[in-house]
């Protein structure tokens, strides 16, 4: 009984640790600067919109989500055609040459972004690829390619393969079986890949560091970089800033709670 | 079923994208750090392995392989025990369970740059919600400057790191204990095993393989940090802070040395397959497939 006690205990107030810093924040972006440095931690008398029309006021903000929403969608649409692709050839293939090409992109995984970030930055300057939303698509693209290829691949193997020997005795192509078979009996792990790589994509900072100098094609995380620099010790504007680049994931997260865990937990398997 | 060519088709966009923007770019890295390259001028010069001879005498990067190792023990500690405890207390699939869960999981979908802010906000010396919190609290005494304190910095980063990635790496232990039979409860049960025999007899070698995954990630992961840092210190005060991937930042953006940046890229490369080797090994040493 004193364990059942302690245990209860212990998920409250880790609930708290959680909960805490997300709270503050809030309350932080909905007063204004005098009342933060008055009290930081006390009840504004009135609370205020300010911070937030501020920073669409001084800020290019629509600019910035709409390059989010752009390279974000983009690139996990894009991976998702590519890697199932892949990995559809590597589950149909199923000899010593799929996992050949299978290990190939497995190697990816070992590469941490930060080896890669010296060499893709002096590339796709030679390319006159800087500052080019669609260069930093096609990057992350194939930053993101062998995760996406691992998880697919796992889910793929799992399909029953009668079903692609019937449909192949019925003269489908393999264009056919991938995308009439195999795509639709992967949906859900389709899903899940999508919501893993757009929270990668949507809150990566260091290629579109690397790579978007101009300040109208910045994504959302980049711009909250240059804030830091802008409004210094302002943390209720800079905090603002967190909110709002935050505010698509999290309600994308309410809604579709399922393929956010059952996503990040798979991509986070891969290491 | 033979296999038809057409399929071959399947791998052309997928192998030329990675082998353009991805295998290329690491080999030129691979290239880059035989030279004296500053980053900018068309010549370079091949200087041999000078570049690594340079980066493993230097001060700073030994300074950064101490604190990557600093980072990832207490994270990977802090965050494998209280995901685990978590994991055990949230077993059921009772609504507030699942609620609990999903609040956990929460900071995970969060970039790392906005955490770092939150760190930056937290961790403030002044403003921030840690030392107030302790001033309100009466213990004064605590408050510290948290990512100003070269002692502390780590420390404090690590704290947010784990704080972000329990609920995550909780998620893993879940999936482990769910996999567990309940049939070995049952009869563990039937012949009168405690709470703690159980644990030690079933739980906990039946959890080998989602723990070894957490721990291999969990290192991993902290091994890679580098947004959280470059947002709350940047590597400072004093290098404190400084890990690897802060250090091939500066040495490339900072200072133009781009020879010995990608010649630190290549023992970052060497440190990470060589945990990725490892955590392939232990799992299979589980023989788990997931």
């Amino acid at each position: 009984m004193p364990l059942r006690i302690a245990g209860r205990l212990f998920l409250l107030a880790f609930a708290i640790i959680i909960l805490l810093p997300l709270i503050f924040l809030i309350v932080t972006t909905i007063k204004d600067q005098q009342q933060f440095y008055a009290s930081p931690l006390g009840i504004p008398s009135s609370f205020t919109g300010q911070n937030y029309s501020h920073l669409f006021d001084s800020q290019p903000m629509l600019s910035y989500f709409s390059n989010s929403i752009t390279v974000s969608f983009s690139t996990v649409v894009l991976e998702l055609i590519v890697s199932s692709m892949i990995a559809y050839g590597i589950y149909r293939i199923a000899n010593r040459l799929g996992l050949i090409l299978y290990g190939i992109f497995l190697i990816g995984l070992m590469v941490p972004a930060q080896v890669n970030m010296i060499p893709i930055y002096s590339f796709m300057r030679d390319l006159g690829l800087m500052n080019s939303r669609f260069g930093l698509i096609l990057v992350t693209v194939s930053m993101l390619l062998p995760v996406a290829v691992f998880m697919l691949t796992g889910f793929m193997r799992a399909l029953p393969k009668e079903m692609f020997e019937a449909g192949s005795m019925d003269g489908a192509g393999e264009w056919r079986l991938y995308s009439q078979i195999a795509l639709p009996l992967s949906a859900p792990s389709l899903a899940a890949t999508a919501i893993f790589l757009l929270v990668s994509v949507w809150n990566d900072l260091l290629f579109p560091m690397l790579l978007l100098t101009d300040k109208a094609k910045m994504t959302l995380p980049l711009a909250l970089l240059q804030f830091q620099g802008e409004y210094s010790t302002n943390y209720p504007g800079l905090l603002t800033g967190v909110v709002l680049i935050s505010l698509p994931m999290l309600i994308l997260f309410l809604l579709l709670q399922r393929y956010f865990i059952s996503g990040m937990a798979a991509g986070s398997l891969k290491g | 079923m033979a296999v038809r060519k057409t399929i071959y088709f399947f791998f052309v966009p997928g192998l030329l994208l990675y082998a353009i923007f991805f295998l290329y770019p690491t080999l030129s890295g691979f290239y880059n750090s035989f030279t004296d390259w500053d980053g900018m001028s068309d010549t370079s010069g091949f200087v041999g392995l000078d570049n690594y001879k340079t980066v493993a005498d230097s001060i700073i990067f030994k300074k950064a392989i101490g604190n990557n190792l600093r980072f990832m023990l207490s994270v990977v500690v802090v965050q494998t025990l209280v995901s685990l405890i978590v994991a055990l207390l949230l077993t059921k699939n009772k609504k507030t369970t699942v609620a609990l869960r999903a609040l956990y999981f929460f900071p995970t979908i969060l970039s790392s740059a906005a955490v770092g802010f939150i760190a930056a906000y937290v961790y403030d010396p002044n403003l921030g919600l840690l030392n107030e919190l302790l001033r309100m609290l009466g213990l004064s005494a605590l408050a510290n400057n948290w990512l100003g304190n070269p002692s502390l910095a780590i420390y404090s980063i690590a704290a947010i790191q784990a704080w972000a990635h329990i609920g995550q790496m909780a998620i893993l232990f879940i999936a482990g204990l769910h996999a567990i039979p309940e049939e070995l409860y049952e009869a563990a049960k039937l012949d009168g095993g405690g709470k703690w025999a159980i644990f030690r007899r079933i739980t906990w070698p039946l959890l080998a393989p989602a723990a070894t995954i957490v721990v291999a990630y969990t290192t991993i992961q902290s091994f890679k940090a580098f947004d959280l840092i470059f947002v709350t210190t940047r590597g400072g005060p004093n290098y404190a802070t400084e890990i690897l991937s802060t250090y091939i930042y500066s040495a490339a953006f900072q200072n133009y040395k781009f020879g010995q940046a990608s010649a630190a890229s290549i023992y970052f490369l060497f440190i990470i397959a060589f945990i990725t080797f490892l955590q392939f090994r232990a799992l299979r040493a589980n023989r788990v497939s997931y």
